[in-house]
């Protein structure tokens, strides 16, 4: 097999320029929200005393779940030693990297003291799963560029394999991590669940794919360089099973929770009398997230249509941030449980379903996440070699066969 | 141990203190801050030798914050409400300087060195009776959670 | 009257009441012991001490919010935060009614930080600003408090408030401000000094008597000698938390 060749992408096009000044304005924004927020306080947020961690979270939280999964097609090619998926490893470690920062710039600039970061980065208690996740966060920053320098440098690529495979195990420990932050909290009902860790295991997976398969298909068109039929096809697949994957832990999980007695009031919640969030869960998160993709993906006309599988890819990331929101803010909707079999009431809203309404400033902070890591993605593959410059089918199997 | 931050504030609080004898004989332009209530003691005007107080007021309160917070130690010295109690003294017409004002004690020098403390994020930069008087003067019904926005 | 007196006050008649409800003539051995107990203010707080609360939820009075008023007036709260919604605004005490939905019986009862031994707060905390003291008073340390409100996801009793906006005006000795966490401290300056927390006072002042303070360690204190007596219930026992602040009649 001949080494696929590597080359920056001119990036001189007018639409170039546009799309970085259009994720440009939108990071800006965001940066713009945040100060809104903290000039006077988070009162102008929807938060409250009650849903504490709002729609930031939401976005945060997915993009760093994302950026674990966005590693994976890295991971299969060194760890498992694919070669087909060779040529997008680079590529694919710019993508988690990207995600993450995104992802912590909003947690970070959701804080109620931002400007407290560095006590943050200095003051570890090591029995908070949070204090670990920051480590988990740093090492996978420098983990991973590590793995992209010796991918790119052709005198290292010896080192790339072992590189890879720590990696591999980082990225494993940062997704169960950041599950776990929701699986730690026995006290809410909707989070005490072993299953939340591999569950968000398997939802990084698809996330991070959906994002991964978009970007590809998206600088592929758009540069004019060829986008192979193998190349693409193995990529869908693989979402496909993660989708499913998903799915399925998705319904272990509410059947796990079905079984035990005391689960059985949030779990009526979530799944029927919720309102806006049995309807989120339903619409967005199975049938608009799950099940319509998954019928893209797998039908034989739409399965061969990069716009169909493209519009897969993004229901699939819709989806994904409706399933977050479900689980953060739906799980603190419901009333903690204090005196079981009692009804409650009180000034601070004990026992009563908690509303949450999102503001706009919170909206843009999260979206420009999403900004900051296309950003990230658009201005470094037009300075570095990320990109292979063929992904037609010779270029990336020479025993393929038509 | 001494994180970056503190590093930086202690350098720029250095160069304040060093550039403020020359700029104050050039023209009267360093900081003037307010007279306090009384000295600490027959024999010492402040709980350390003034020039200690200037330069590492920040160590002494940052060592008695940690103390009384984690272990409970309520001594005097060193704790910013005696500081506040003694420092922060009202004008002739018995008004009060609040933090921010060059009149504060505690802005008097910060706004001239431009070093920004958040203590008054949490603490009130009032000592204890005129806090206490302003607060019923602003909040009549003080014992009633008023309804805010919603 | 100066304030020590008035304490000594209050703490003979909340004593009174107490040996009342143990039916024993127990007073001078509890002054014993509360003497032993107050500390020189150079000293540390030490694990010699657990500070606890019991709450007999029988005497508590339902239309009664005398706690919740003493506890604003002494760390200045519910008050000024002008700009926050009511689902924003900070509290540190409440008054919880519950009803049981079998028999329809009624109780009331204030709630507040239960001051764990094993506290989920202080255990999810990144940076150690939500801390344990010695004696078992729980609180946030504002000064290294980043504001991620992991903690309120952690406590299994809402006892938490996040700061929304800015505050001016506090008590020396209950500094709050914005983008930072607070909840119930025990009143952990009055109790350094020897004091009862105010809402304790507040409620045998208010002649209710329904909450004693003291030191769980203490055999001999009022606490332990009811708690060993009558017993105390946690609220959400199941949790295994070990809570500080006890309840009975639940
Ligand atoms: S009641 Fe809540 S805030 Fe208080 S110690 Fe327990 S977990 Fe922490
Ligand atoms: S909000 Fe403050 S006290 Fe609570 S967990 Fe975060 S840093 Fe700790």
């Amino acid at each position: 097999m001949k080494k696929a060749v590597f080359k920056q992408i001119d990036g001189n096009s007018i639409n170039y320029w546009m799309l970085l000044a259009l994720l440009g304005s939108f990071a800006l924004a965001a940066v713009g929200a945040h100060f809104y927020m903290e000039h006077g306080g988070h009162y102008v947020t929807g938060m409250n005393n009650q849903i504490v961690w709002g729609l930031p979270h939401v976005f945060a939280v997915f993009l760093i779940v994302a950026a674990s999964g966005a590693l994976n097609v890295a991971s299969i090619s060194s760890v498992f030693n694919k070669t087909a998926y060779k040529p997008l490893a680079p590529l694919s470690t710019l993508v988690a990297i990207a995600l993450l920062s995104g992802g912590l710039m909003v947690l970070v600039l959701d804080l109620g003291r931002p400007d407290r970061l560095i006590v943050a980065m200095t003051i570890y208690n090591f029995k908070s799963i949070f204090a670990w996740n920051m480590i988990f966060y740093n090492g996978f920053f420098l983990i991973v560029g590590v793995y992209a320098w010796t991918m790119l440098q052709r005198n290292l690529n010896q080192y790339s394999r072992i590189a890879g495979f720590t990696a591999f195990i980082w990225r494993l420990a940062l997704t169960t991590g950041t599950g776990s932050i929701f699986g730690f909290l026995v006290a809410r009902q909707a989070y005490d669940a072993a299953i939340m860790g591999p569950m968000f295991v398997v939802m990084s997976f698809s996330f991070g794919l959906a994002i991964f398969l978009l970007i590809v298909m998206a600088t592929y068109k758009w540069t004019d360089r060829p986008l192979g039929d193998a190349t693409f096809n193995r990529l869908k697949n693989l979402l496909g099973v993660f989708v499913a994957g998903v799915l399925y832990f998705v319904v272990a999980q509410h059947l796990t929770n079905l079984y035990a007695t005391e689960h059985h009031g949030v779990e009526a919640f979530i799944l029927r009398d919720g309102g806006i969030y049995t309807q989120l869960f339903w619409y967005g998160q199975i049938i608009m997230g799950g099940l319509i993709p998954l019928a893209l993906i797998y039908h034989p006309t739409t399965g061969k249509s990069r716009t169909a599988i493209s519009i897969a890819s993004i229901l699939i990331v819709l989806g994904g941030l409706i399933q977050m929101y479900v689980i953060i803010i739906g799980g603190q909707a419901y009333p903690l449980e204090l005196f079981p079999g009692k009804e409650v009431s009180s000034s601070f809203f004990d026992g009563v379903v908690n509303s949450y309404s999102p503001t706009l400033a919170e909206a843009l902070l999260g979206i420009g996440g999403f900004a900051v890591t296309l950003f990230m993605v658009a201005f470094a593959v037009k300075i570095m070699k990320f990109l292979p410059e063929s992904l037609a089918d010779e270029a990336v199997d020479p025993h393929h066969t038509k | 141990m001494m994180s970056i931050r503190q590093f930086a504030k202690h350098l720029v609080v250095l160069v304040g203190l060093t550039a403020l004898p020359m700029l104050s004989n050039a023209g009267e332009l360093g900081p003037v801050p307010p007279k306090a209530k009384a000295n600490a003691s027959d024999t010492t005007k402040c709980v350390e030798p003034i020039g200690e107080m200037r330069k590492n007021h920040m160590e002494f309160l940052l060592h008695k914050r940690d103390e009384t917070m984690r272990e409970g130690v309520r001594t005097k010295q060193h704790s910013l409400t005696e500081c506040i109690a003694c420092h922060v003294t009202p004008n002739d017409k018995g008004e009060y300087a609040r933090f921010g004002d060059d009149e504060h004690f505690c802005s008097s020098c910060h706004n001239y060195a431009a070093v920004n403390v958040d203590c008054f994020d949490c603490h009130s930069d009032l000592p204890e009776d005129a806090s206490n008087k302003l607060r019923s003067s602003k909040n009549p019904h003080q014992n009633m959670t008023e309804g805010g926005k919603k | 009257m100066s304030n020590s007196e008035q304490t000594n006050n209050y703490r003979r008649k909340f004593l009174a009441q107490s040996a009342a409800v143990a039916g024993l003539a127990i007073a001078p051995g509890i002054i014993l012991n509360q003497v032993a107990h107050t500390k020189a203010d150079a000293d540390k707080v030490t694990d010699a001490t657990r500070w606890g609360m019991l709450i007999d939820t029988n005497k508590c009075n339902k239309g009664c919010t005398d706690c919740v008023t003493a506890c604003k007036t002494e760390n200045a709260w519910g008050m000024g935060e002008t700009h926050s919604s009511k689902e924003q605004q900070a509290q540190w005490i409440r008054k919880v009614t519950i009803t049981d939905k079998q028999t329809g019986h009624v109780q009331s009862l204030p709630l507040m930080c239960q001051h764990c031994e094993t506290a989920p707060c202080v255990d999810v905390c990144p940076t150690g600003a939500s801390m344990k003291r010695a004696d078992g008073i729980v609180q946030v340390d504002k000064h290294i408090c980043i504001g991620c409100r992991y903690c309120m996801m952690a406590c299994p009793y809402k006892a938490r408030s996040f700061v929304h906006e800015k505050i001016e005006l506090q008590k020396p000795t209950a500094p709050r401000g914005i983008g930072t966490v607070e909840s119930c401290n025990m009143c952990a300056h009055r109790v350094d000094k020897g004091e009862n927390p105010a809402c304790v006072e507040a409620c045998s002042k208010a002649e209710h008597g329904a909450m004693i303070f003291g030191d769980l360690k203490d055999a001999n204190s009022a606490i332990s000698i009811e708690l060993k007596k009558h017993g105390g219930e946690q609220i959400r026992a199941d949790l295994g938390l070990n809570t500080g602040v006890r309840y009975q009649g639940l």
